[in-house]
Formats: structure tokens, C-alpha cells, sequence
């Protein structure tokens, strides 16, 4: 990662341009309009969510989530299973997003963008709070963005925590 | 505190079926912890969690907070995590290393033997204070042993020594331990520990239960039938399709792969799977190449004897299940009569090919990840459960399948006629009955 977190001036648009796209990941989310939002991720992506603290692999470590599209297709697919219990009736969500920072937007086609996610997850008479920090990884596409890497690191990860059923 | 006589307690368990107040009454729970978690042995970790001297970890014995160390000589201590001055606890982090257990409120400071070994302005204490200090070490857990580097401990100075309390179940951790090509196993890659609205009984309820996973888990079945099949060359996402298909298995399946049980309440059963990302498989490359790294280190007839045990979960009741062929392990902590957290740990085998802790590791994320399609659902129902049996209006847990039909087998266990016979539940309710009504 960069030693400067800070986009270049000459970025701005560049970040107006990827903001609206986390917006729109985000609102897709909380529509759950989960085809449209698993279509903005790339065929080779990753969705992550570490169980550990500055987790380094998810190859010899656990992970809350670790999926490559074809798992986070299954994901979504599960949603429209008749008997799934934890997800009928569907958590409603709201995902808001914030301090969108580009870490590296360097000549490549991709883009390492960082935010912070906050999640009000509601379903069968519990709310509850989630706090995270998250890196995509975009990669340029046209005029579009897919998602390559979407890293969600829950600040409670390591907590002793009910079954997480939504997407993050 | 409340109790309920033993004559109450009795007309609770019966041959067939069970109260609903042993899942949801508080004043039950509260004997459970004295009596039954207050009693038997528990596991409380691996002497891989604790390598070197000074090394420790903290963990619950039922209500009590415990703390794990080694110390100088390399035996493993538990004591109760509380100062004896005011009471705080001495360390409130899961894992670490210390030279001593200092505590932070006034800074008495515990050898690793649990001796205490320094209090601020000493002469405080009088002319006595050598005595009286000297008197307040951390209260040591009475019982302590270890089988195969599994941690044990009980809460009562007296009782069954391990070795009588696991019986024939020591033969699963011999089937979790044997299976190392370097004759080794450590804790790795992180704890899951999901919670649910529960009674802890239901996860033990849960992890012999055949009948359920084509029901509590049709939804994870049906969209892993509806992906692309498994095959060569293996894809990452391999080992989460077979275990979401596998748990769809049909029921002749269910009812042929036995189910064995003791009188301490513990019990295994038979593996379900024909994955060849199990050690059956062996025309895998990975698995060749461990079969021959076993069987270079034990020979070829021994490692065979190895390999061809095929059981899927063992529980030691009250606070495990485990099982060998991905290497998992959960510990079950009760927290309240209606509340649980299960703490999930895997296993590498030393002297293994790497790919078969990844193995390990994809397996975690699937059946034991708090987000997993599979694990979502079981505690989903175990909070249903518990909701249902508040109602008054119908008191009886039903436990009758395979009951009264029981086989007698080897090794004084118990049989279930079928594989879906409940009578591991039932024999959990006989060990529970026994605890509970011990003097």
C-alpha cells in the first residue's frame, strides 16, 4: 500500500467517478437488487471478509467470508431458496458509506479505493450495528467499473457474534 | 440458590422424551453449571495453544473464568482467572506470553505456578503477612490431565479420572491425532465463535443429528446441486459445493452409517461422505502424497488402519464435538439458560501436504463461518427452537426414534438401531440426569 493516502488533485473526478459507483453498490445492496449487485464484480473477483485483525491470507486462515464469484453467486442464489431459514424473512439493510479515500490510482486499469461502511441490519425484531473499514479493487471496464477485490473488515470480527445473513 | 429435588429432576428426563424446562428454566441452568459443568471434565484447549513456558490462554469453565499457562517446568496450570485480593480478573485477553500474571488493579503478581509473589507495601499485612499471603495463590483447578495434548480440567477436587470419562470416545482423539504424518496436530488458523439465542444443549443436539440436514440445510443443498459439479482440475470452491451436497445425502444414507453412544453422554457417528477431498479419495494427488508421508513414518498396513476410520462427529459431552477428517473442533459455552457462543478451532497436521490445512481452513469457512450458507441456518433454528419450547401449553420434547431398540455394542457403548436413532440425545439426558442428581 501507499505511504501517501491521498489522491492527487489531478484525481478528482476520478474519485467523483468511483464514489458514485460505491453509492450505487451500496443503494443495489439495500434495494436487494442482489443480480445487478453481483454483476458489478469482476469473473475473477474476490468478496473477503477477514476474521482477524490485519488478517494477511485467507488461504491458512479463516475468514467470515471468502468467496470467488462462482461461492458469491451461490450467496446470492440462496436468497431465492424457499427454505432458507436464516434469510426468510430478508434482513433490510442500510449500507452508508463514507471517507472515500483513493489509495493508488496509478497508470494501471485499476484503482485501490478505501472507505468505511455502516450497517444498520434489521430482521425478526433485532437491529443490529455494524462497523467496517473496506478496500475495493476496481478495475476500469469502458466507462464502468467492476469490482475485483472487496475487502470488509468488520471491527467486531473476532467477536463472539449471531449468524451474519445479509451482504456486507 | 434455588434447586429442584432430584425427584423433580427425574420426571423431567424420561425413556422417550423430555421436559421443555430443562432448555428453558433458569433455576435448571443454574444446577447445570454447579452441578454438571461444575463436575465433569471439559476441554479447555491444546497444549499447542501454549508451547513455551509462560504462554497462556483464557477460556470458561462453565461460569468460571479460567486461565491455561505453562509454566517453568512445562506442565500446564489452570487456575481461576481472579485475583484473590479484590477480584479482578488477571488477564482479560484471549492468548499471550508473561513472565507473571500480574493483576491490573493493584498489581499482585502471580509466579506461573500460581504462586503469589508480589503485593505493593507488604508491611501492610503485619507480622502475619508472610502466612496470610503466602495462603493466596490463584486458586488452582482441582483436576487436570491431558490425552493426546488435549487440555482437560474438572471443577471437583474428586471424581472419574479422564481416561474412565472418555472410554472409548479417546479413540476419536487417537483418530484426530494418529492421522499427523508427523505424529503432531496444532490449533490454526483462527476461531470462529458464533452465538445463538439457544440453550447450549441444542448445539450438542445438532451435530449427531442425520434427519436435519436435508431440512435445516435444504436451501444451502439445492444451490450447490445446482452448481458446476466438482471434478479435475479441482476449483477453489470444490470443498464448499461437496459439503453443501453432501448434507442433502439421502436417507438410507443416514440410516446405514451408524451411531454410537456412552454412558457419560458422549457419542460419535459415522462419516456420510464419499468426497474425494476426504482421505477415501485417494487417487488424489494431495492425498496420495499424505498417505505415503503417513505411511513412511508408521508403514503402510498401519496407515491403511488409519485411513479407514470414518467418522464424522464425536462429542464429548458436556462442551465438545469434534471431528478428524477436516479437523475441527467447537467448545460449546453455555452463557445463560437461553444463550450460547461456540468457540470453533481448527486443526494442522504436522508433516502433511500444505494443501491439506487449506483444506482445513476452506472447510472452517463453509461449516463453521459465522456468514456460511450451512452454519447460518443451525443457528437460525436453534433460536427458533428455543422459542417454541416457551409455550406451556405443550411440554414434551420428543425423543422416541429408534428408542426401546437400542444394540448393546463392543467397548460398552450403545448402538442406535439406525443411524438416525436419537439415542444420542437420550444418552446425553441419562449422563445429565446422573450429574445432576449425584450427591
Amino acid at each position: 500500500m501507499p505511504s501517501m493516502p491521498f489522491a492527487k488533485p489531478s484525481s478528482a473526478e476520478h474519485l467523483h467517478d468511483i464514489s458514485r459507483f460505491l453509492y450505487r453498490e451500496a443503494w443495489l445492496l439495500d434495494q436487494q437488487r442482489f443480480d445487478e449487485w453481483l454483476a458489478l464484480f469482476a469473473d475473477d473477483a474476490t468478496y473477503w471478509v477477514p476474521l482477524e485483525e490485519r488478517q494477511a491470507d485467507a488461504i491458512e486462515t479463516c475468514s467470515i467470508i471468502h468467496d470467488n464469484r462462482e461461492l458469491l453467486g451461490l450467496r446470492v442464489r440462496q436468497y431465492r431458496e424457499s427454505r432458507a431459514h436464516a434469510r426468510l424473512p430478508l434482513a433490510r439493510t442500510v449500507h452508508q458509506v463514507g471517507n472515500i479515500l483513493l489509495l493508488d490510482d496509478g497508470a494501471a486499469d485499476e484503482v485501490l479505493v478505501a472507505s468505511t461502511l455502516v450497517i444498520i441490519e434489521y430482521r425478526q425484531e433485532r437491529q443490529r450495528t455494524w462497523g467496517a473499514t473496506v478496500q475495493h479493487r476496481l478495475r476500469r471496464v469502458g466507462d464502468d467499473w467492476r469490482i475485483v477485490l472487496k475487502r470488509v473488515d468488520l471491527v467486531n470480527s473476532e467477536s463472539e457474534l449471531d449468524g451474519i445473513a445479509f451482504l456486507l | 440458590m434455588q434447586t429442584h429435588p432430584h425427584e423433580h429432576l427425574a420426571m423431567l428426563v424420561q425413556p422417550d422424551r423430555v421436559h421443555r424446562s430443562v432448555y428453558t428454566d433458569p433455576v435448571i441452568y443454574e444446577m447445570e453449571m454447579t452441578r454438571l459443568f461444575g463436575r465433569a471434565w471439559l476441554l479447555l484447549g491444546h497444549e499447542s495453544q501454549v508451547p513455551k513456558a509462560g504462554d497462556f490462554i483464557t477460556t470458561r469453565m462453565g461460569r468460571e473464568p479460567v486461565i491455561v499457562v505453562r509454566d517453568d517446568d512445562g506442565a500446564i496450570n489452570v487456575f481461576v482467572n481472579r485475583c484473590t485480593h479484590r477480584g479482578a480478573l488477571v488477564s482479560h485477553l484471549a492468548r499471550g506470553s508473561a513472565r507473571a500474571l500480574t493483576c491490573p488493579y493493584h498489581g499482585w503478581s502471580f509466579g506461573l505456578d500460581g504462586a503469589l509473589k508480589w503485593v505493593p507495601t507488604p508491611g501492610g499485612y503485619g507480622d502475619d503477612g508472610a502466612r496470610r499471603l503466602a495462603a493466596l495463590g490463584l486458586r488452582r483447578v482441582p483436576r487436570v490431565a491431558n490425552y493426546r495434548g488435549f487440555v482437560f480440567a474438572s471443577l471437583a477436587p474428586e471424581g472419574r479420572s479422564l481416561v474412565e470419562f472418555l472410554g472409548h470416545m479417546a479413540s476419536s482423539f487417537d483418530d484426530l491425532v494418529d492421522r499427523a504424518p508427523g505424529g503432531e496436530i496444532e490449533v490454526a488458523g483462527g476461531v470462529f465463535k458464533h452465538a445463538y439465542d439457544g440453550n447450549w444443549k441444542l448445539v450438542l443436539e445438532n451435530h449427531l443429528d442425520g434427519i436435519h440436514p436435508n431440512y435445516v440445510h435444504a436451501s444451502s443443498v439445492q444451490i450447490a446441486r445446482e452448481a458446476a459439479d466438482p471434478g479435475q482440475p479441482e476449483r477453489p470452491s470444490d470443498i464448499a459445493i461437496r459439503q453443501m451436497r453432501q448434507n442433502g445425502a439421502p436417507e438410507p444414507v443416514w440410516e446405514s452409517i451408524g451411531m454410537w453412544t456412552t454412558r457419560q453422554g458422549h457419542g460419535y457417528m459415522g462419516d456420510y461422505h464419499d468426497d474425494s477431498r476426504l482421505v477415501t479419495g485417494l487417487h488424489n494427488p494431495v492425498f496420495a502424497d499424505y498417505r505415503a508421508r503417513l505411511a513412511a513414518r508408521v508403514g503402510a498396513e498401519r496407515a491403511d488402519a488409519i485411513l479407514r476410520v470414518t467418522r464424522w462427529n464425536s462429542i464429548i459431552y458436556p462442551n465438545v464435538s469434534f471431528m478428524s477428517q477436516f479437523r475441527q473442533l467447537r467448545i460449546v459455552h453455555p452463557l445463560a439458560v437461553d444463550r450460547t457462543v461456540v468457540y470453533t478451532y481448527a486443526f494442522r497436521m504436522k508433516g502433511a501436504p500444505e494443501q491439506m490445512f487449506r483444506d482445513t481452513v476452506a472447510f472452517a469457512n463453509v461449516v463453521n463461518g459465522t456468514a456460511s450458507w450451512v452454519l447460518t441456518d443451525d443457528l437460525e433454528v436453534y433460536g427458533r427452537v428455543q422459542r417454541g419450547l416457551s409455550a406451556e401449553g405443550c411440554e414434551w420434547v420428543d425423543l422416541a426414534r429408534g428408542a426401546g431398540r437400542d444394540v448393546a455394542d463392543d467397548h460398552d457403548m450403545q448402538r442406535g438401531v439406525t443411524g438416525t436413532s436419537e439415542i444420542f440425545i437420550r444418552a446425553q439426558f441419562g449422563a445429565w440426569l446422573d450429574y445432576l442428581t449425584a450427591e
